[in-house]
C-alpha cells in the first residue's frame, strides 16, 4: 500500500488513527476533575506536537541515518518563520504559498550552509552549525533588525527583515496584494487556508468532557503525515539505505564508487527544509516570528527530542517531541499545591517529605527531569524510548514463547536503530 | 601494454622517500603479487593507485586512462576495486545491504538521487546480490549485520562487495593477513576461482609466500620504495637479490 | 593608539574566560580525548561556589539594637554575621569582603572533587562510544547541573561583588604615559587578567616540569605505549579531568564580580569555548590559550562605535566569522596537529 510493506503501513496507519483522533486521546479526564491539568487536547499545545514532530522527523533524516550531528538546525526554523511571516505580509494570509516559501527559503540555506559545513565531519560539523545558527540569530537579532527604510520613511522595512528583538508581526499597513489588508473589523487578517481560518475551531461537549477540534491543528496533522510518510518512503529508498552507509563506513563507501558527499549534502537539505516547513506552520498558527526561535538551545531541544525517542526509528522523533513538548506545558504547570492534594492521602509527616522530593523535579523545574531522562537515555537506551519500548516487548514475547523454546528465529538481534 | 601502467613514481613524506621511481606493469587477466619487506612502500603503492595518495611525480595509468587527480570513488567507477588488510565493510547494515550497495553503485553512478524508490522492489539488484551471495556461501547469513560476522566471512562479504562490480582490476591488501591455515587455502582457491571464471586482473600485496607463490604468475618485488625485479614465481625463488632484501644486507 | 591600547584591555578580561574554559577542554580532550559539553557548566559550578561561600560567610543572626531607631520607630533589627563573632568586628568584615578570592581556597577540593567524581561515575564510560554520543551525554549532564543550579539558587544573576580594594577603575593610560582620562580600566579586570596567567602558567609548568606531566603528555600523544610501558595511565588522566575542572571553576569564582553569576552562564561561554578550541586546534593547549585571547581581544574591537558604524552587526558574528573562516581554510586550527579529529 502506497509503496510500503505492511509492516510500515501498519505504522502509518497506527499514527493516522492516534493523530486523528488526537483531541480524544488526549482529553482522557472530565473537566471538573482534579486531573483535568493533565488534558493536552487544546489545540495550541496539539499543535505544538506536530509542529515539533515535523521538525524533529526531518532532524533525524539527518542525524538518525548520516551521523552528522547538527547543532544548528533551528536556524532553517527560523529562516523557515520569517519566510512564511514576508508571504503574510506581502502577498496574502493563505498558508500554502506561505508553507511552500519557507520550505524553498530554509531549502536555499540549507544548501548554503550544508555545503560548507559537510567540508568537515564529527566536531567540527557541529561546531560550524553551530556557528552558523548563532550567527544567523544575531543577524536576525540586530544586524537585519535595523531599519532600511532609510530616515524619515514609514514603510515596511522600518524595523528591518526580522524586526529584532520583538520579532516579525503583522501589520495593518503590509501591501498583502492577492488578500485583504484589514478586515472588515479593522484588525490584522489571519492565517487562513482558502477562507478556513486557521484559529477557528469546533467545541463538543459529551457529558463531564469537552473536546476541541481546530482547524489549525487537523491542518498541522495532515501535513505532519505527509512528512511522516515520506520519511518512511525516504528510509526504506536506496537512497535511505546510501545515508546509513555514510555512516557506517564512508571510506568503504568511496571505494564502492559512491560519493559520500552529495549523499550527505541531500539529507542535510531535506532535514533543512523540514525544519523551514515546521518554522512555516507556526507562523501559520501565531503570526509571529521572533529571533529565539534560532538561538541555539533551540537546536539543542531538537536533538533532545530525537534522541529521546530513538535516533534512526522511524516514529522515535515524533514520540520524542510529544514527549518533551508535553512535559514542558503539562508537567511544568504542576505547583506544590496540586503535589499536596496528591500526596494528601499519606499521614502529614511523609506527605511533606514526599512533595519535597518530588517538588525539584516538577513545575519549573521539569527542565531538570528532561535533562535526567536524557541522560539515562543515552547512557542506557542508545536507541531512545522506541528501544525502551522494544525492550519491553520483546520480554514479555520471550515470556510467552517460553514454553515452545527458544526460537532464534524469533529473536533476531535488535534491529540497528532502522525499524520502527 | 598492460592494463596498469605505473611510471616513474615517486612519493615523498617529508624526509623520507617512500616511493622512489617504481615502475610496474600489470598484465590483463594475469595475478600479479607485490612483495617486499615491511616498509618497503607496498602500501603507499597502492594507495597511489587508488586515489588515496597523490604520487609527487610519475603517471598511472589504468586502462589507457589517467587515475591521478581522481578521487577514490572515481576511480572505483573506472573499474578498480579494493579489499582492504582489516575488512572494511557496512558493519551496521545487513549482509544483504552489503552487497546490494556496490549494486546500486554499478547501476547509477557515483550519485543518484533515488528517495523514493523502495529498495525491496528493486528486483534485479536484489536477485543480483543474492545471487553473489550464493557464489560466496553466505546465503544463510543475509540478513544478519555485517559487524557480528567472523572475521573470515567478514573477508568474504568485501570480496563479494567487490566482485559484485564486476571490476577490471581488483587490488587485495594482504587479503590473508591474521588467517588461520585452513582459512588461508579457502581463501586461495576463492581467488583461483574468481581469476580463472570472472576474467578479473588481481593484483596482490602479500607476506605469506605460500599464498604467494600458489597464485601468482608474475612477481615485483619492492625494496625501500624501489622495485628490485619482477619475474616469474620460479625465477624470483632462487634470486640472490631477493634474499638480501628480506634478510637484509650481509654485514 | 589610545583606542587600540583600550580594546586590548577589555578583550584581555573576556579573553581571559574563554582561554581558561578552552584550557580545561582542551586538557580534557587531549587527555582522555572526550568532547565535554559539561564544561561550561564546571565554569559555572566555580561561579556558585563563590556565591555560596559569600552567603555561608553572611550567614547572620538578629540582634535589636534598642539605641536605633528604624523609619517606623521600632527598634532597629541589626543582623550580625557569625564570622564576626568569631573572628572579631574587623577580621570578620574583611573576611566578608574578600569572600570571592577566598572561595579559590574552597573552590580547588570541590571542583578537583567533582571533576574526578565525574570522570570515574560517567565519562569513562563513553571512552569507547562515538563522540557524538559524549556530546550527548555531557550535554545532558551540563543540562541537569545548571537546573540543580536553578532550583536552589534560583533564575536571578546574584551580584557578587569584588573586595572593597579593587572595585572602581585606574587611569591605565597615565601610568604608560598618556594622556590621563583616556583609558580607563576596572581593577578587577586587570586582576582577573593576572589571575588567568597565573593559572595558565601553573598548568604548563605542571605539565613541563613533573614527572607526572611528563607521563601525561607522552600519554596524549601515544597512550597505547604509555600503556605498554607499565604506567597506569588512566588514574593520571582522572586527576587531569580533576585539574580541568578546577581549572574552569576558578575561571568562573574569579568571573563573578565582572559578571553577575547566573545559571546559564556556563552554557553562554560553553559555546564560544568550543569555538575558541577548534580555532586553537583540537587537542593543542597553546592554541587554546592563543585563540582565547586573540577572540577575545577580536571581539572587543569589533564593538569599537567605528567599527559597528562601518559594518553593523559586526560584534555579535565576529567570532563565529572567524570560527568558520579557518575551519574552512585549515581545518586543524592555529595550532592542531594535523589529522587530531579531522574525520
Amino acid at each position: 500500500m502506497l509503496g510500503l510493506n505492511k509492516k510500515d503501513f501498519t505504522l502509518l496507519l497506527i499514527v493516522v488513527i492516534l493523530t486523528m483522533l488526537a483531541p480524544f486521546i488526549l482529553n482522557p479526564f472530565p473537566e471538573s476533575s482534579d486531573l483535568a491539568q493533565f488534558n493536552a487536547g487544546y489545540p495550541d499545545l496539539m499543535q505544538r506536537f506536530v509542529i515539533f514532530g515535523i521538525f524533529a522527523i526531518g532532524f533525524n533524516i539527518l542525524f538518525g541515518l548520516t551521523g552528522y550531528l547538527s547543532f544548528g538546525h533551528a536556524a532553517f526554523l527560523g529562516v523557515g518563520s520569517y519566510a512564511a511571516m514576508w508571504v503574510f505580509k506581502l502577498l496574502g494570509m493563505n498558508v500554502l504559498p506561505a508553507l511552500a516559501i519557507s520550505v524553498l527559503m530554509s531549502g536555499v540555506f540549507a544548501v548554503l550552509i550544508g555545503y560548507i559545513s559537510l567540508r568537515r565531519s564529527g566536531i567540527y560539523f557541529s561546531i560550524l552549525t553551530l556557528a552558523f545558527a548563532m550567527m544567523s540569530y544575531a543577524l536576525a537579532y540586530s544586524v537585519l533588525a535595523t531599519d532600511m527604510d532609510g530616515p524619515g520613511q514609514q514603510g515596511l522595512l522600518q524595523k528591518g527583515l526580522t524586526g529584532g528583538e520583538t520579532g516579525l508581526q503583522l501589520t495593518l499597513q503590509d501591501p498583502r496584494i492577492l488578500g485583504t489588508q484589514t478586515t472588515e473589523t479593522g484588525n490584522t487578517p489571519v492565517p487562513s487556508l482558502f477562507g478556513l481560518e486557521m484559529r477557528s475551531s469546533a467545541e463538543w461537549a459529551v457529558g463531564d468532557w469537552l473536546f476541541t477540534f481546530s482547524v489549525g491543528y487537523y491542518f498541522c496533522a495532515v501535513i505532519m503525515l505527509i512528512a511522516f510518510y515520506l520519511s518512511i518512503r525516504i528510509f526504506r529508498s536506496p537512497f535511505g539505505m546510501m545515508l546509513r552507509a555514510v555512516k557506517s563506513n564512508q571510506q568503504r563507501m568511496s571505494y564502492t564508487g559512491l560519493n559520500p558527499k552529495p549523499y550527505t549534502l541531500a539529507a542535510f537539505v531535506i532535514s533543512g527544509m523540514y525544519a523551514g516547513l515546521a518554522g512555516g506552520l507556526m507562523v501559520a498558527m501565531d503570526p509571529l516570528a521572533g529571533p529565539e526561535r534560532m538561538f541555539w538551545t533551540a537546536s539543542g531541544e531538537v536533538v533532545l527530542m530525537t534522541i529521546l525517542g530513538g535516533a534512526g526509528t522511524l516514529i522515535g522523533p515524533v514520540l520524542g517531541a510529544g514527549v518533551i513538548k508535553y512535559m514542558e506545558n503539562i508537567i511544568s504547570k504542576i505547583n506544590s499545591t496540586i503535589l499536596h492534594e496528591w500526596f494528601a492521602f499519606m499521614p502529614d509527616g511523609i506527605e511533606d517529605a514526599m512533595v519535597t522530593m518530588v517538588y525539584p523535579f516538577i513545575g519549573k523545574g521539569w527542565h531538570l527531569t528532561l535533562g535526567i531522562m536524557f541522560m539515562l537515555v543515552v547512557i542506557f537506551l542508545p536507541g531512545g524510548l522506541v528501544e525502551g519500548g522494544q525492550r519491553i516487548a520483546r520480554l514479555f514475547r520471550r515470556r510467552k514463547d517460553k514454553p515452545s523454546g527458544g526460537d532464534p528465529e524469533h529473536h533476531p538481534k535488535p534491529a540497528p536503530h532502522v525499524a520502527e | 601494454m598492460g592494463i596498469l601502467e605505473v611510471k616513474g613514481v615517486n612519493k615523498r613524506f617529508g624526509g623520507l622517500q617512500a616511493l622512489g621511481d617504481v615502475n610496474l606493469s600489470v598484465q590483463e587477466n594475469t595475478v600479479h603479487a607485490i612483495i617486499g619487506p615491511n616498509g618497503a612502500g607496498k602500501s603507499t603503492l597502492l594507495n597511489c593507485l587508488v586515489g588515496k595518495l597523490i604520487p609527487d611525480t610519475g603517471s598511472v595509468m589504468f586502462d589507457g586512462n589517467s587515475v591521478l587527480g581522481r578521487t577514490p570513488h572515481e576511480i572505483n567507477q573506472m573499474g578498480i576495486s579494493r579489499v582492504f588488510q582489516t575488512p572494511e565493510i557496512f558493519g551496521d547494515l545487513t549482509v544483504m545491504e552489503n552487497v546490494m550497495i556496490p549494486c546500486f553503485a554499478r547501476r547509477d553512478g557515483a550519485y543518484r538521487m533515488h528517495a523514493f524508490e523502495t529498495v525491496a522492489n528493486e528486483a534485479t539488484i536484489v536477485a543480483e546480490a543474492e545471487q553473489i551471495l550464493e557464489d560466496v556461501n553466505m546465503q544463510d547469513k543475509r540478513d544478519m549485520h555485517a559487524a557480528s560476522l567472523s572475521r573470515g566471512d567478514k573477508r568474504r562479504l568485501e570480496m563479494a562487495m567487490c566482485l559484485v562490480q564486476q571490476p577490471k582490476l581488483l587490488l587485495l591488501d594482504e587479503p590473508t593477513a591474521g588467517m588461520a591455515r585452513a582459512d588461508t587455502n579457502n581463501t586461495i582457491d576463492l581467488l583461483k576461482e574468481i581469476n580463472e571464471t570472472r576474467d578479473i586482473t588481481m593484483c596482490i600485496i602479500e607476506h605469506d609466500m605460500h599464498v604467494v607463490f600458489s597464485l601468482a604468475e608474475r612477481i615485483t618485488v619492492l625494496a625501500q620504495g624501489t622495485p628490485l625485479v619482477e619475474d616469474t614465481p620460479d625465477n624470483i625463488k632462487g634470486h640472490p637479490k631477493v634474499q638480501e632484501a628480506y634478510l637484509g644486507q650481509a654485514h | 593608539m589610545e583606542a587600540i591600547i583600550l580594546q586590548v584591555l577589555n578583550g584581555l578580561d573576556k579573553g581571559s574566560a574563554y582561554a581558561l574554559i578552552a584550557l580545561g577542554l582542551t586538557l580534557i580532550f587531549g587527555t582522555l580525548g572526550v568532547v565535554n559539553f559539561a564544561h561550561g557548566a564546571l565554569f559555572m559550578l566555580g561561579a556558585f561556589c563563590a556565591v555560596t561561600l559569600s552567603r555561608i560567610l553572611t550567614l547572620s543572626r538578629e540582634v535589636i539594637d534598642e539605641t536605633q531607631k528604624d523609619f517606623l520607630g521600632n527598634p532597629l533589627k541589626v543582623e550580625i554575621p557569625y564570622v564576626h563573632d568569631i573572628f572579631g568586628e574587623t577580621l570578620g568584615a574583611t573576611i566578608i569582603d574578600w569572600s570571592v578570592p577566598l572561595a579559590i581556597i574552597i573552590a580547588i577540593p570541590i571542583m578537583i572533587a567533582f571533576g574526578v567524581a565525574m570522570e570515574r561515575g560517567l565519562i569513562k564510560y563513553f571512552y569507547k562510544r562515538p563522540h557524538a554520543d559524549q556530546i550527548l551525554v555531557t550535554f545532558g549532564l551540563a543540562i541537569v547541573l545548571q537546573e540543580i543550579i536553578k532550583y536552589f539558587y534560583g533564575a536571578n544573576p546574584i551580584p557578587t561583588p569584588a573586595p572593597e580594594a579593587f572595585i572602581g577603575s585606574f587611569d591605565f593610560g597615565a601610568l604608560i604615559g598618556m594622556d590621563p582620562n583616556v583609558i580607563i580600566y576596572p581593577y578587577w579586570r586587570l586582576v582577573y587578567f593576572a589571575f588567568a596567567m597565573i593559572i595558565i602558567t601553573a598548568v604548563f609548568a605542571f605539565l613541563q616540569f613533573t614527572t607526572f606531566g611528563m607521563v601525561v603528555r607522552a600519554g596524549m600523544a601515544d597512550r597505547e605505549t604509555v600503556g605498554l610501558l607499565g604506567i597506569n595511565i588512566d588514574r593520571r588522566f582522572t586527576i587531569m579531568f580533576g585539574i580541568a575542572a578546577a581549572v574552569a571553576g576558578l575561571a568562573g569564582v574569579m568571573y563573578t564580580p565582572i559578571v553577575a553569576p547566573n545559571y546559564h552562564m556556563g552554557m553562554d561561554f560553553l559555546v564560544l569555548s568550543f569555538v575558541v578550541v577548534v580555532v586553537g586546534g583540537m587537542g593543542s593547549l597553546p592554541g587554546a590559550v592563543l585563540a582565547g585571547f586573540l577572540l577575545g581581544i577580536l571581539e572587543s574591537f569589533a564593538s569599537m562605535g567605528a567599527v559597528i558604524d562601518l559594518i553593523p552587526g559586526i560584534n555579535q558574528v565576529i567570532i563565529y566569522l572567524v570560527a568558520i573562516v579557518i575551519l574552512l581554510i585549515r581545518p586543524r586550527g592555529l595550532m592542531g596537529r594535523k589529522g587530531v579529529m579531522e574525520e
